[in-house]
């Protein structure tokens, strides 16, 4: 089976410490100095109140499984593809690594193990933050 | 103000191809507007409003406006995904209320089984996060089944069930692309595409199209055709919203749902025959809870034994066949929602599937992504006597 093609994520003013972050290993989510709630994807304004005093956060890099579905058709299947809950509180669409993708479940710990991105007509990409599960 | 009556589908048209290596995207735009004209007993030259999405061919509607010869004084090309077209007939309404046109168009068509298609538009905010995931319809779809079943206990027997009734309904329209009765026992063993996703979980993929028309009251007495009114609308985004409080388990229809319901002043147990966009299965059961036919996390049972088969189930449902055996154009099941709405309330589905005295019939759906971000738009539909 082909690897499967991940598009490199294009940093931008926005979003450039995110992948600074990942590059040294860590997940930055963005916190609110006005409602005090965290946010992912990070954004400039919050979009839980509009407030420009948006700051990063260094998360743990833990979490659990909201939901899950495996790729079991197509380039690079199967793979998982999942949404897991920061201890933090935001959610994050990611990829699952695991060497049994069966095994994966709602609700199990997962920590960040971020992998190297695809390189592109540019060059190589930023780090993705992929999730594995704890254990692995 | 309100919707209520304010305007009338006079003509829908549902184009008989469902693989078009030989036509143009526009030509097929082009035969299903004289398609719904003709059904109306109106032509070009009556049309003064003209609806398509961003999939259409060119710039904005501009392009197919000059292409179909229409001399216009409303444009709209509102993009809500699949159900764009649900969305429309309630912009048309709203147009048609303000005095803005009197007779609109709404056209869909395209060719993904014949060309290249593009879906995504280069530029999201969400782009970098969420392309290199991979995130395709079927594993967004198949995120939301999860959750539900992990929350609810739905089970794929259930889900196959709705596959299955509209299996029923498809045997019995000739242009179905698939038309063969299938059983819980052959949906649960297709292939998993993605978890708990079989192939029997997902829609068709067909090139064609569809057209309607949407008129003013006193145009529609003019017509030698039944009164379909407009009785109600509603329409709603939703959406990860930054990730907190994610519930995969609810869709923007439970939003759009009773906001038509609420315009409409009916209630779900008043509805005889419901179109319910179908891109997978979980669509369907998703959008039952959240119109409020049963409760949240009972669409498992509600669906199950049939109770969407016309005929025998509670709910009669998708009775051309829906995307799921019969037609889901450009990847978008809005406008052959409407356009077996519209059948059901004139008398003029399949015989058997036709609702006896179908008076009152609704049409929702979901465009965009479930999983991640989409839209909903319902409508509500009566037959004057």
């Amino acid at each position: 089976m082909s690897a499967r093609k991940r598009p490199a994520p294009q940093p931008n003013p926005e979003t450039q410490a995110f992948w600074d972050g990942l590059g040294e290993g860590v997940l930055r989510i963005k916190t609110c100095g006005n409602c005090h709630e965290g946010h992912y994807y990070p954004r400039h304004i919050c979009p839980h109140c509009g407030s420009a005093d948006t700051r990063w956060l260094d998360t743990a890099g833990t979490g659990e499984i909201y939901s899950l579905s495996v790729m079991r058709r197509g380039e690079g299947a199967p793979f998982a593809v999942a949404y897991v809950t920061l201890d933090e509180g935001p959610s994050v669409l990611t990829n699952l690594v695991a060497d049994d993708l069966d095994a994966l479940a709602i609700g199990q710990r997962v920590r960040l193990a971020p992998q190297p991105g695809d390189a592109d007509d540019i060059g190589d990409g930023p780090a993705l933050p992929v999730f594995a599960a704890i254990g692995d | 103000m309100s919707l209520r009556n304010a305007a009338c589908i006079a003509g829908a048209f549902e184009h008989p191809t469902r693989l078009a290596p030989d036509m143009t995207t526009p030509q097929l735009h082009a035969e299903c507007a004289a398609g719904a004209l003709a059904d109306a007993g109106l032509s070009l030259t009556d049309v003064d409003g003209y609806f398509c999405a961003t999939d259409a061919p060119g710039f904005g509607p501009i392009s197919m406006i000059d292409y179909l010869g229409l001399t216009v004084r409303h444009t709209d090309s509102t993009e809500m995904g699949g159900c764009t077209y649900i969305q429309h007939v309630a912009h048309a309404a709203q147009a048609i209320a303000m005095g803005k046109c009197s007779v609109a168009l709404i056209t869909l068509a395209g060719r993904p089984r014949s060309e290249a298609v593009q879906r995504f538009r280069p530029g999201a905010p969400e782009s970098a996060f969420e392309q290199w995931v991979g995130l395709t319809n079927h594993t967004s779809y198949g995120m939301c089944a999860a959750r539900h079943m992990h929350e609810f206990g739905t089970t794929s027997e259930q889900l196959a069930w709705i596959k299955v009734a509209a299996s029923h309904h498809a045997q019995h329209n000739p242009h179905a692309m698939l038309p063969k009765v299938v059983t819980v026992e052959e949906v649960v063993n297709s292939p998993m595409i993605a978890d708990p996703l079989h192939r029997l979980d997902c829609c068709v993929t067909t090139d064609g199209g569809g057209a309607l028309v949407v008129v003013s009251p006193e145009i529609a007495k003019t017509l030698n055709r039944p009164v379909i009114s407009l009785l109600g609308a509603g329409e709603a985004t939703k959406g990860p919203s930054g990730g907190l409080g994610l519930d995969l388990t609810v869709s923007a229809a439970a939003q759009s749902g009773p906001r038509a319901f609420a315009e409409a002043g009916v209630t779900p147990a008043d509805i005889k025959y419901a179109s319910i966009y179908d891109s997978f299965t979980i669509t369907v059961l998703m959008q039952l809870e959240d119109l409020g036919f049963c409760a949240k996390g009972e669409g498992g049972k509600f669906v199950a034994d049939g109770n969407l088969i016309s005929g025998t189930g509670k709910l009669p449902f998708n009775t051309d066949g829906g995307g799921l055996c019969n037609n889901h154009p450009m990847f978008r099941g809005g406008i052959t929602k409407v356009i077996e709405a519209v059948r059901q309330l004139r008398g003029e589905a399949a015989p058997a599937v036709q609702v006896p005295n179908c008076d009152l019939a609704v049409a929702t759906g979901i465009g965009g992504s479930l999983g991640a971000r989409h839209g909903a738009a319902t409508i509500i539909l009566e037959r004057q006597s």
